[in-house]
């Protein structure tokens, strides 16, 4: 039999607390390489001056003064518990939201909740929106990812027909990906969800964009998708900011789960270029 | 592509000269608005009552701001994305005298048409990039509807911003001519 290990929640809410910050001034590494080598690549002038300034902006933010982004989005959290872990010290939520809330206030991030229908700012960024998944083990692991509103948009999640398969799937998402164009600060990121039901594939499709940049699925026939449906954003035209270029999109992300016999689920989540997530283990 | 140096407010004959995909360094005042700020204005012109600022020749940048640091004017500050304000921009350019929009992203037809039938331009700045426009904006000041926080609407004093023609008043879409011009190019 294991043996419960007891985890007090100030823990996590400090570590929540040090995700937040760090997520929002200092663009994860794999990210910033891959930008740089997009600028080597690129051949539109206009869409390397517009690369040359996003890398600039990663410079100036990781002094620490100015986030990447004004939009610092709301802050989603992704939490595998390890099924004997033992939270004490309070309300394992609560201290999520604590740290988020701190964080915001101390780093400057801006507060970007709001009532749905009045539209009134909340003014603390709650509540985090917080995925729990219990796996097995004595750790938990946190994701942090800073989701912005502008990419969030342009997202969504659609119900196809078994009968449309793999080709339906890839024209779903480069047509959904196209359409969009500037909107969602390209060069994005594009996670995408296949499977499941319906939530369940928005929930793999967010996570797909956390993925570490480059990381191919390890199902070869989803590498593939995965690689075709860049090839083809990267022929869109659309480039850096939508002004035109060869690097519209850095990384395509599948992540995929069995569905019902009836249903073919696909989410799309769009990531911008300041992907901003980080993880740590506890 | 020609480059240009531009002080607001901007007149017809400045607008007339510039032609989508030209790059234009902006200095002087912009103000800033975007959803909740433009929902008031517009309620408020319905009213007829008047408005924080006198739109006349003026920019508006769609931005909310993150919160400005002690000693600093102003957070980081790149464009939102501009589609959500389709319904407002043409009443402020047609009624208001409006001259030009700072954002991201696409906007409507109407949006569009407005610009070439009144004289107003759509300029493009590059979403994400929001440290180096935060850290190159001299002074900022909330002017109106502080409730709204980062919505509120502000007067900036920004200095050479760069932003790119998008939208002129010759009906061109410098993000429809770059895509093609671009496309198949890998």
């Amino acid at each position: 039999m294991s043996n419960i290990r007891e985890i007090n929640v100030s823990s996590i809410e400090e570590s929540i607390y040090n995700l937040a910050i760090e997520a929002a001034y200092k663009l994860p590494q794999d990210i910033h390489q891959k930008e740089k080598e997009s600028l080597e690549k690129e051949k539109s002038p206009v869409g390397k001056a517009v690369l040359e300034t996003i890398l600039q902006n990663v410079e100036v933010s990781a002094q620490g003064v100015f986030p990447l982004c004004q939009d610092t989005g709301l802050a989603v959290i992704f939490m595998e518990i390890g099924q004997d872990v033992h939270f004490i010290g309070g309300n394992l939520i609560e201290s999520v939201n604590k740290g988020v809330e701190r964080a915001y206030k101390d780093a400057y991030l801006r507060k970007s909740s709001c009532d749905p229908l009045t539209r009134k700012n909340l003014g603390n960024n709650l509540p985090a929106i917080v995925h729990t998944f219990i796996v097995p083990g004595d750790k938990v692991k946190i994701f942090f990812d800073a989701k912005g509103g502008g990419s969030e948009s342009m997202s969504k999640v659609q119900m196809l027909k078994p009968a449309d398969g793999r080709d339906g799937i890839i024209k779903t998402v480069v047509d959904w990906v196209i359409e969009a164009g500037p909107n969602p600060c390209p060069p994005t990121i594009i996670g995408v969800g296949i499977g499941g039901d319906f939530e369940r594939s928005a929930i793999l499709a967010k996570k797909a964009t956390l993925r570490h940049l480059g990381d191919k699925n390890p199902d070869p026939r989803l590498a593939e998708m995965e690689n075709e449906i860049l090839t083809k954003l990267n022929n869109s035209g659309i480039g850096p900011a939508g002004l035109g270029g060869i690097t519209t999109s850095l990384g395509v992300h599948i992540e995929m789960e069995p569905c019902h016999i009836a249903t073919l689920p696909l989410a799309i989540n769009t990531a911008c270029h300041v992907n901003r997530h980080k993880e740590t283990i506890i | 592509m020609a480059e240009y140096k531009l002080k607001t407010p901007l007149s017809d004959d400045e607008i007339l000269k510039l032609k989508a995909g030209d790059k234009v360094y902006l200095s002087g005042i912009v103000y800033t608005g975007r959803d909740a700020a433009h929902m008031r204005m517009i309620e408020t012109l319905k009213n007829g009552g008047e408005l924080p600022f006198d739109p006349k020749g003026q920019v508006i940048y769609y931005v909310g701001p993150s919160p400005a640091r002690p000693g600093y004017p102003i957070g980081s500050a790149g464009p939102t994305t501009s589609y959500r304000m389709n319904p407002f921009a043409p009443i402020l350019i047609a009624q208001k005298g409006l001259k030009g929009m700072i954002g991201k992203g696409k906007m409507s037809q109407e949006v569009k048409d407005a610009c070439v039938k009144y004289k107003a331009v759509y300029f493009a700045s590059i979403g994400g990039a929001a440290a180096v426009v935060g850290s190159a904006i001299k002074k900022a000041e909330v002017i109106a509807y502080d409730d709204l926080g980062p919505e509120a609407v502000r007067k900036l004093e920004v200095e050479d911003m760069p932003v790119f023609v998008c939208y002129d008043a010759y009906g061109n879409d410098l993000y429809e001519v770059a895509k093609k011009e671009w496309a198949n190019k890998l």
